[in-house]
């Protein structure tokens, strides 16, 4: 199917329906056309809410009609990753475990989405917990890549980024732990953005691993992924983990600067590392040209310890996951599967409720804190978190913003990486180390590789450095538009 | 491990996870390679300190739609089974 079926981007679409130039209606019409001719394909979605997205849509249309503004994305199809919870619509986070649930209470993310003026068109297929980079682990049957049916989404957020790059939204919310958002985003040809650590609120998003994972957006236009950061983003009383809002600029303040005298390092380590195709690395090249001819300072610059990233989220993530997943017991929500006395249903419930991956997650986990290991495992990779912290300072005290590939290749084929666990995490070496440092991280689509799959180039920036990291990304992004034969 | 983490395996799936978590542990010793001595661990990105909300009375979530996704209730409560050994 062509990649070209790209909807409008959601500022215009918002600034006609605010307008009253188009309704809300017809514009979510359009897109639930496109769902129903090739969703049967992709496979974006786990659900799609018509009937819901119809009622939101009228009520856009309502208000617009009554002189009111329904907000800043007016009318706008958002599609949602099925681990951000909905009131009284299932969330199975694409496991067996959590089939049939429907969650008591919105996430905040969806409160100040609606409270936007957006509607929801459905909630999107993932790994299943989030766990894997390929969404080849969800319990419904795997996401295909829209640019070529053959290859995968990427993951964890496949559903998401599938779901822009096929036209179904023009907004979609992923989340991003080690690479979810970023690594889909870039085999999908979009935008997908990770925030600082604590700027979008976790209340109502299905943990994982709760000292990395943030929500974020998958958009068409780098505009777009700020906007929508905007309004999701801010503090909540809701999550403990939420930064104030004291001192914090707005993601978009800095669009249309250009990049005249900012400083952009290219990381060494990672630009041109064993494991980058030499197509994606080229594209990293060219995108560091691009950045110099605009006016930037662009050097080469060494952050050591960011490849041993890899190594330590393995520990860090599973370790995590094994805690936050022990709340499926089969007590409260989702399956049950009864056994003689409660240990016999713990291990009954869970056995057949996980998938194998995150089975896989769960035990390396659970060694990596056991009693014996935790220092050798789990205390060695927290330290190598510190180290990759204070090499991210040092660097920042030299650059805005750092430069690399977001994925090592373009899109695989499906089944290509499912039976060797290690080379699937293989694929997060260049997303994680924003995660582990609770930094901001953006991926921009930028031309295609040797076959014809988009490639995504990572825009790094230090904690809060969203309006500076938006600033170079909507550079490249305008780079690849200008470029001879567009998206070579 | 998989008693710990409360999960039951088969012979097959065992044997699998046993060589594939190995070499996941064998590519984790690459940071070996690094000077770790007096680093200090990260827990977590941000110093944080506990977090008190203001103590207003606030609505909390409605009691029939939690009990309503739960696999058995009683009486307004979760309903499991036999903790102990003596019969029901």
């Amino acid at each position: 199917m062509s990649a070209e079926a790209r909807t409008t981007p959601a500022t215009a679409l918002a600034a006609d329906v605010r307008a009253g130039r188009r309704s809300a209606v017809e514009v979510l019409e359009e897109h639930l056309a496109r769902i129903a001719t090739t969703e049967g394909d992709v496979h974006a979605f786990n659900l799609v809410t018509e009937a819901h997205a119809r009622a939101q849509a009228a009520a856009v249309d309502g208000a617009v009609s009554e002189g009111r503004d329904p907000g800043p994305l007016a009318g706008v199809p958002v599609a949602l990753k099925d681990l951000i919870c909905t009131r009284g619509v299932p969330t199975t986070c694409s496991s067996r475990i959590l089939e049939g649930w429907t969650p008591p209470y919105d996430a905040t993310v969806v409160t100040r989405l609606a409270a936007a003026g957006a509607v929801f068109v459905g909630k999107t297929n993932m790994d299943e917990f989030a766990m894997g980079s390929s969404t080849e682990h969800s319990a419904f049957g795997p996401t295909r890549n829209p640019h070529d049916l053959s290859r995968v989404p990427g993951g964890s957020s496949g559903g998401s980024a599938a779901a822009v790059a096929a036209g179904y939204a023009p907004v979609s919310l992923g989340s991003d732990t080690g690479g979810s958002i970023r690594q889909p985003a870039a085999l999908c040809g979009v935008v997908g953005a990770k925030p600082t650590y604590g700027l979008v609120s976790r209340y109502g998003l299905v943990a994982f691993a709760s000292s990395l994972d943030q929500i974020g957006p998958f958009t068409t236009t780098v505009a777009d992924a700020a906007l929508v950061l905007d309004v999701i983003g801010g503090h909540d009383p809701r999550d403990s983990t939420s930064l104030p809002d004291t001192a914090r600029e707005k993601a978009a303040s800095r669009l249309g600067r250009g990049v005249e005298g900012l400083r952009v390092g290219v990381i060494s380590e990672l630009a041109g590392a064993q494991g980058i195709a030499t197509d994606v690395a080229a594209r990293v090249r060219h995108a560091a040209d691009a950045l110099a001819g605009a006016g930037a300072k662009v050097e080469e610059v060494s952050v050591t310890s960011v490849v041993y990233g890899l190594s330590a989220y393995y520990m860090i993530a599973p370790a995590e996951a094994s805690s936050n997943l022990a709340r499926y017991d089969g007590v409260r929500y989702g399956l049950r599967v009864p056994g003689e006395d409660i240990t016999d249903m713990y291990i009954a419930t869970r056995s057949a409720g996980f998938g194998p991956e995150v089975k896989r997650r769960i035990m390396l986990g659970t060694y990596a804190l056991s009693a014996g290991y935790y220092d050798a495992y789990y205390g060695k990779a927290q330290k190598v978190r510190t180290l990759i912290i204070q090499d991210f300072e040092e660097a920042y005290r030299s650059y805005d913003v750092l430069l690399s590939p977001t994925s090592p290749t373009t899109a695989f084929e499906l089944g290509a990486k499912t039976s060797d666990p290690l080379t699937m995490y293989l694929n997060d070496v260049c997303t994680i180390p924003s995660n582990l440092a609770g930094h901001p991280a953006v991926s921009v689509p930028f031309g295609t590789g040797d076959d014809g799959l988009p490639v995504g180039v990572q825009v790094l920036a230090p904690a809060l450095g969203e309006p500076v990291m938006f600033q170079v990304a909507e550079v490249l992004e305008a780079a690849v538009a200008g470029a001879p034969g567009g998206a070579k | 491990m998989a008693r710990l983490a409360r999960l039951s395996l088969t012979d097959d799936e065992l044997h699998q996870y046993t060589s594939q978590l190995a070499g996941v542990l064998e590519h984790a010793a690459d940071i070996e390679a690094l000077d770790i001595e007096g680093v200090p661990p990260t827990a977590h990105p941000f110093p944080l300190v506990n977090v008190l909300r203001d103590d207003v009375v606030a609505a909390s979530l409605d009691r029939a739609e939690v009990l309503g996704q739960a696999p058995d209730v009683d009486q307004d409560r979760f309903r499991i089974p036999r903790i102990l050994g003596e019969a029901p």
